[in-house]
């Protein structure tokens, strides 16, 4: 056991599966020498070598149409998006091919492959760093959307990413990259894409999450609990697409309760997906109207601004004790 | 400090066998008559094959497709040279490529009457990629596919096709650029038809060859004549030798002529002279290839009797195949979503199932 920030436990992921397969590599902007701008792939180079590190031109669409070529040749490459607000020059590989060669070809050609991204505020960067725009990519059918919250599902999501048949879209929350350490096991992880986890049991009210907003979600829970003694069950999305509608879903028909937080901005995203769900699914147990906690349909504004467009502890507390006391 | 140049380039044009068929004995790669004839033979069936397209198309028994007539002297010289490891990385106008390569001839008429079959190949290890219908794409995906068949050891070659359109995309110098970095063993092919369905050439960019765009990259460069089979020939052994050598890619534009619509779709009449097309049609480069086995004593009226018959049959017999009753499941796009399974698919597609039950099996009535 080792306590590890995010990027130490992507970085070991990263290593495990280098070492593990031949098949995996690394390629993107600044991920050799440099070791990325967020230091993810740091010490690969040197370990694995310039034939398994590339550091590429300054090219996103190059960068993923060059991933899906080598996945057609059976290798399993890991490319990253320096931000996710470069990633959408990459838009017309992922939707014309990447999403669809499976389809395509009845399997006959597959891409596994997996495109990381570092996403969301709370980093005081520059314009086009601090998006959350995850339901762009889980929109498209074919490949799969992750988004770890914290450092030891970061590192066994990343496994499962890169042993993943499909192409997975890989969202790493930069607010949370170095915000906190967790034990991260000895012995490697590998948990189930497409599913969610149950972040803390309850039975009054089901609070759903993901990446970066798992932070203030388990704040405002513990707080709400603390003033009012509320059980709340608390669900860790880590899969946007496929969307885990089952477990979501079974947990508000125990709790007819359920608040929805989300950093992206609140039309036609996640949150509207799983508030959709819990209709189809279980609207005669609710007790009260799903309730969602987003960011605002407007352009993410700059850092000196984004505190107040970012949801708070506070906001989803807030939305708790009103859900609650509906 | 004087200036100086500190880098010149040349793009050279090469032509072995003019319009009439003369062919220029000191660049002529002296292939044995029964290359030359195989190499005529497939040119002829990827002729007879588009014509009979257009005429289904017409008779609308096939959807729209973009017909291929004039392009043959490009693709099929280059397949019958790549090795049975090398990718063929196609456009879609490179029909006749594929099918030396071991594509079906019912694999167009499925894939352009909407059935994701005609994707299908035999066997994947043929190394044909599919029909890349967005323009460029394909451009960085032959770099991937390049530098994978080399680390993983092998001293395969991915020949990738584009258009003169093409090469305005940013695809195509994102992926120049990464293949020459990577010095890996790509050759692109841009066939220079001189459209993009109404654009012309020279509308589409103000470069005076296609081929020095590779220069820019330091990726060597030449110019055929795309009409020209043996051109092509010649070109595409240079290319492929100095890939496999681990110099890393090369470019070859090949010159010619998009005689037909761009899909059947469109009107040519609407943007382009007619007396330009009749003056393609006499370079077209079946005409001349025969005049050249004529002079070389191995064709003749009989033998061209007999050829057109042949592929008469291989094509009637494909379009037999193709319009025989299939057992086509209607879910199948449920089936390849993913190589995992999830319960939201199967849900979705139990729905789907219930809902052609409930439109009766019949054409849905979509308005």
């Amino acid at each position: 056991m080792a306590k590890l920030t995010m990027v130490q436990a992507i970085n070991l992921a990263l290593a495990e599966e280098m070492e593990r397969d031949r098949s995996v590599l690394v390629l993107g902007e600044d991920v050799g020498r440099d070791g990325g701008v967020f230091r993810v792939t740091d010490g690969l180079l040197e370990k694995f070598g310039r034939d398994r590190v590339l550091d590429t031109p300054l090219a996103e669409s190059a960068i993923l149409g060059a991933s899906i070529g080598m996945a057609m040749a059976g290798l399993r490459p890991v490319c990253e998006m320096q931000f996710c607000g470069f990633s959408y020059l990459m838009m017309g590989q992922y939707e014309a091919h990447a999403t669809r060669m499976r389809a395509r070809t009845q399997g006959q050609f597959t891409l596994p492959l997996v495109v990381r991204m570092p996403y969301g505020g709370g980093v005081r960067a520059l314009e086009h760093h601090s998006e959350s725009r995850e339901a762009i990519w889980a929109h498209l059918p074919g490949a799969k959307v992750v988004l770890p919250s914290g450092p030891r599902n970061a590192r066994a999501l990343m496994a499962a990413a890169i042993r993943d048949p499909d192409p997975v879209v890989f969202m790493e929350p930069k607010h949370s990259y170095r915000a906190f350490r967790e034990e991260v096991p000895d012995e490697p992880e590998v948990l189930p894409i497409g599913k969610c986890q149950v972040a803390q049991p309850g039975t009054d009210l089901t609070l759903v999450s993901w990446g970066a907003m798992m932070r203030p979600t388990l704040k405002a829970a513990a707080e709400v609990t603390e003033k009012r003694g509320a059980s709340i069950e608390i669900i860790d999305v880590l899969s946007i697409a496929p969307l885990d509608a089952g477990a979501i879903c079974e947990s508000v028909r125990r709790t007819g309760r359920c608040v929805v937080v989300q950093e992206a901005p609140r039309s036609f995203g996640p949150s509207s997906e799983i508030t959709a769900q819990i209709n189809d699914r279980a609207f005669l147990y609710l007790e009260a109207p799903v309730a969602r906690v987003t960011g605002y349909d407007v352009v993410t504004p700059y850092f000196g601004r984004e505190k107040h467009y970012i949801p708070s502890a506070g906001r989803v507390a807030r939305a708790i004790e009103e859900t609650l006391d509906f | 400090m004087p200036r100086k140049p500190v880098a010149k380039f040349v793009v050279d044009h090469l032509q072995v066998l003019d319009e009439k068929g003369q062919v220029d004995a000191k660049l002529d790669p002296g292939l044995p008559g029964e290359r030359l004839l195989e190499m005529y033979r497939w040119m002829r069936l990827a002729r007879e094959l588009d014509e009979r397209m257009l005429k289904l198309q017409r008779q609308g028994r096939l959807g729209t497709f973009p017909p291929n007539t004039g392009h043959e002297a490009v693709s099929v010289p280059i397949a019958m040279a790549m090795g049975p490891k090398d990718w063929f990385v196609g456009a879609f106008r490179e029909t006749g490529g594929r099918l030396v390569r071991g594509e079906p001839l019912t694999s167009p008429l499925h894939y352009y009457n909407g059935w994701e079959e005609g994707n299908l190949l035999p066997d994947p290890a043929l190394r044909i990629t599919p029909i890349s219908v967005v323009i460029g794409c394909q451009i960085p995906q032959a770099a991937g596919l390049a530098f994978a068949s080399r680390y993983q050891g092998e001293d395969a070659v991915a020949v990738a096709f584009i258009g003169d359109g093409g090469t305005s995309e940013g695809d195509f110098h994102e992926g120049l650029n990464f293949a020459a970095v990577w010095k890996a063993p790509v050759v692109y092919v841009v066939q220079n038809n001189q459209w993009a369905i109404s654009v012309p050439r020279a509308a589409q960019t103000s470069s005076r060859t296609l081929a020095q765009k590779a220069l820019g990259f330091d990726i060597p460069c030449l110019q055929v004549d795309g009409n020209d089979a043996l051109a092509v020939w010649v070109a595409i052994h240079e290319a492929l030798d100095h890939a496999r050598s681990g110099k890393g890619p090369y470019l070859i534009e090949a010159v010619t002529y998009r005689l037909m619509m761009h899909t059947t779709a469109d009107d040519p009449k609407k943007y382009r002279d007619e007396a330009e097309e009749k003056r393609a049609w006499e370079k077209e480069p079946l005409i001349r290839f025969r005049a050249y086995l004529g002079a070389r004593g191995l064709w003749d009226e009989e033998r061209d009797r007999a050829l057109a018959a042949e592929v008469k049959d291989q094509v009637d017999g494909a379009v037999r195949a193709f319009e025989a009753p299939h057992d086509r499941a209607d879910d199948i796009a449920f089936e390849h979503v993913y190589g995992t399974d999830h319960p939201h698919l199967h849900e979705q597609r139990a729905e789907f199932l219930a809902n052609v039950r409930f439109d009766g099996g019949k054409e849905a009535d979509h308005g």
